[in-house]
């Protein structure tokens, strides 16, 4: 193979990679390290029908939720931090029926992550015993046999085989998941795939390694050599990545630590705004997202001098000046 | 006596709860300032952390997330949320762990809704889900509760129960096998709730200067025990100092 083989542009990677029906899992957590470029470009393709396994992604699942990609989602928090109890387009869709949610608790996703992550069908925890997590199930028996992205049930409880009385204490087991595509925004990767997330991690590296194709948007492409300069900083393997897009500001308004910050304008200034009400929410995706052909198209549209204004400093991770009230 | 609002009031009563060798894990709103006072005032051994992966924090503006870069810098440790939650399930730390939690609706018994209400599968009002919230009232040694009071808040029985508290009473969450300890206050925006060691129903702890207790009850479906209730101090000038200038100083979260 080629050593740039998996040097891509984001259209093709989502054309190859994402497709009608796909499960799919986003890194990043609320406004932070998500991958928005990704989004935007899967929604001008227009894929549908997707079904999405996140654990607290907030802002690209709600603008793919708003835009009809989704059919299903499987997630922990539909919010977005202080920015959104709730995400507006991810409320709108639940309420009216038309996308259906099946929910587990952080922990719960985290392991079922891992889970697949490691190869095996299902982990064990006590999280959610009693609760309606475990009672309430969206996806009932018949729907989970008529479809196979879905794991025959949502979770399962059984005694403790280890247990010295003979298993009477429960614990709760949770599916794997094993994603036809994760796709990671990354700070540093190399044309390999070989990544370094600097900062949180969230779940990011258990969706990664669960996933059949591994798509890595990244803000730079460094050399492999200054990979392995500090190698225990480096998380997600080459050997498991499929593509590798670049794409500076690929996260924006969401923040990437020791990058860039947050848009607090468009946060929660103009995006409640358009997401609150639907001939609004058209019109955005209209000129913001199906109206530019490409991630430069759109930060020129928002206007580089505002994007500019985000950037980092170094030593702290974020910008301090910037203004948030 | 200064001013104060009810938030700062909520925050204070729960600071002066935190002990110098207590693990918080909390959210970003008012519980973390909460900590933070804590921290800053009689509990500087205190140790903050959240679900996200975030370790011991320290930090110079106030976050607007669990994400945010500004709860990352300073840290002792930035993992994720495998390992921050493995914590709260963890046999030595869980126990240790106090945890703050907010959410739309709770019963008498401390079980928290913050998914949906109505029927959960074409919901009338959708919530956010549990996030860490259901794994925190299964998991951390104790957890309390930050809500306003109000008929639609404080309810016979939660629309969907998310995160448990003493489920149906006394020895429900040994029986469901919980290992955590579940709730132990509610601080609303009038009063402080407690539960009962005996019928693990909530009962009222104090009432804030200027509420009685019969005007409080007024504001929930399910009648608690009101014969335990005493006036709450209200906040001091150092307190409020502190939590002003030291824990929130860009009036991220508390309003003016």
């Amino acid at each position: 193979m080629e050593a740039n083989a998996k040097l891509m542009s984001m259209t093709d990677a989502v054309k190859k990679y994402v497709h009608d029906g796909a499960v799919i899992s986003f890194g990043g957590f609320s406004a932070t390290q998500c991958p928005m470029a990704a989004a935007h470009e899967i929604i001008r393709q227009g894929v549908k029908d997707l079904h999405v396994v996140v654990c607290s992604n907030g802002q690209a699942v709600d603008e793919l939720v708003g835009a009809g990609c989704v059919a299903g989602i499987e997630l922990a928090y539909g919010g977005n931090g202080r920015f959104a109890s709730t995400c507006f387009r991810f409320r709108s869709a639940a309420q009216s029926g038309e996308l259906k949610v099946e929910d587990y608790s952080n922990y719960h996703m985290t392991l079922r992550f891992m889970a697949g992550a490691m190869g095996m069908p299902f982990l064990p925890t006590y999280s959610g015993l009693g609760t309606d997590i475990v009672k309430k199930w969206r996806y009932g028996e018949e729907d989970r046999r008529h479809d196979p992205r879905l794991p025959v049930k949502k979770l399962v409880l059984m005694g403790n085989p280890f247990n010295r009385n003979g298993g009477g204490e429960q614990v709760l087991l949770v599916p794997a998941l094993m994603p036809d595509v994760t796709i990671i925004h990354a700070q540093k990767a190399d044309v390999l795939g070989n990544a370094r997330i600097t900062g949180l991690i969230y779940a990011d590296v258990e969706q990664a390694k669960a996933a059949k194709n591994l798509i890595i948007t990244c803000e730079e492409i460094v050399e492999t050599d200054e990979l392995r300069k500090d190698p225990e900083l480096n998380q997600i393997l080459g050997f498991q990545v499929s593509a590798v897009v670049k794409v500076p500001w690929g996260s924006y308004p969401c923040a990437v630590y020791g990058c860039y910050d947050y848009d607090p304008w468009f946060l929660r200034d103009f995006y409640p705004k358009v997401a609150k009400d639907d001939s609004e929410w058209r019109k955005y995706l209209d000129a913001y997202v199906y109206g530019v052909a490409n991630r430069e198209e759109f930060l020129n549209l928002i206007g580089m001098e505002r994007v500019e204004r985000l950037r980092a400093d170094k030593t702290i991770g974020y910008n301090p000046v910037l203004n948030r009230s | 006596m200064a001013g104060y609002s009810l938030q700062e009031m909520m925050a204070i009563i729960a600071a002066r709860e935190i002990k110098d060798t207590d693990i918080v894990l909390c959210g970003t709103g008012i519980s973390m300032l909460a900590a933070l006072a804590a921290q800053k005032i009689t509990a500087p051994g205190v140790s903050i952390f959240f679900e996200s992966g975030v370790v011991d924090v320290k930090f110079a503006q106030t976050p607007l997330s669990l994400a945010d870069p500004r709860i990352m810098n300073g840290a002792i440790r930035l993992a994720g949320l495998a390992e921050s939650l493995s914590l709260l399930q963890n046999h030595t730390t869980g126990p240790n762990v106090i945890s703050i939690l907010g959410a739309a609706q709770i019963d008498i018994y401390g079980n928290l809704n913050s998914t949906s209400i109505g029927d959960f599968s074409k919901p009338k009002v959708r919530f956010s889900g549990s996030g860490g919230a259901c794994d925190i009232g299964s998991l951390a040694g104790q957890f309390w509760v930050f809500m306003d009071l109000g008929k639609k808040r404080f309810v016979e029985k939660v629309d969907y129960l998310t995160t448990p508290g003493f489920l149906d009473g006394a020895g429900a969450r040994e029986r469901a096998g919980l290992p955590g300890g579940g709730p132990a206050m509610v601080i609303t925006n009038k009063a402080c709730f407690r539960f009962d060691d005996a019928s693990k129903k909530m009962y009222l702890h104090s009432f804030y200067p200027g509420f009685t207790p019969e005007a409080i009850q007024e504001e929930m479906c399910f009648q608690v025990d009101l014969s335990r209730a005493k006036e709450a101090e209200p906040p001091t000038e150092h307190e409020l100092h502190i939590l002003r200038t030291e824990c929130d100083p860009e009036r991220m979260v508390l309003k003016g």
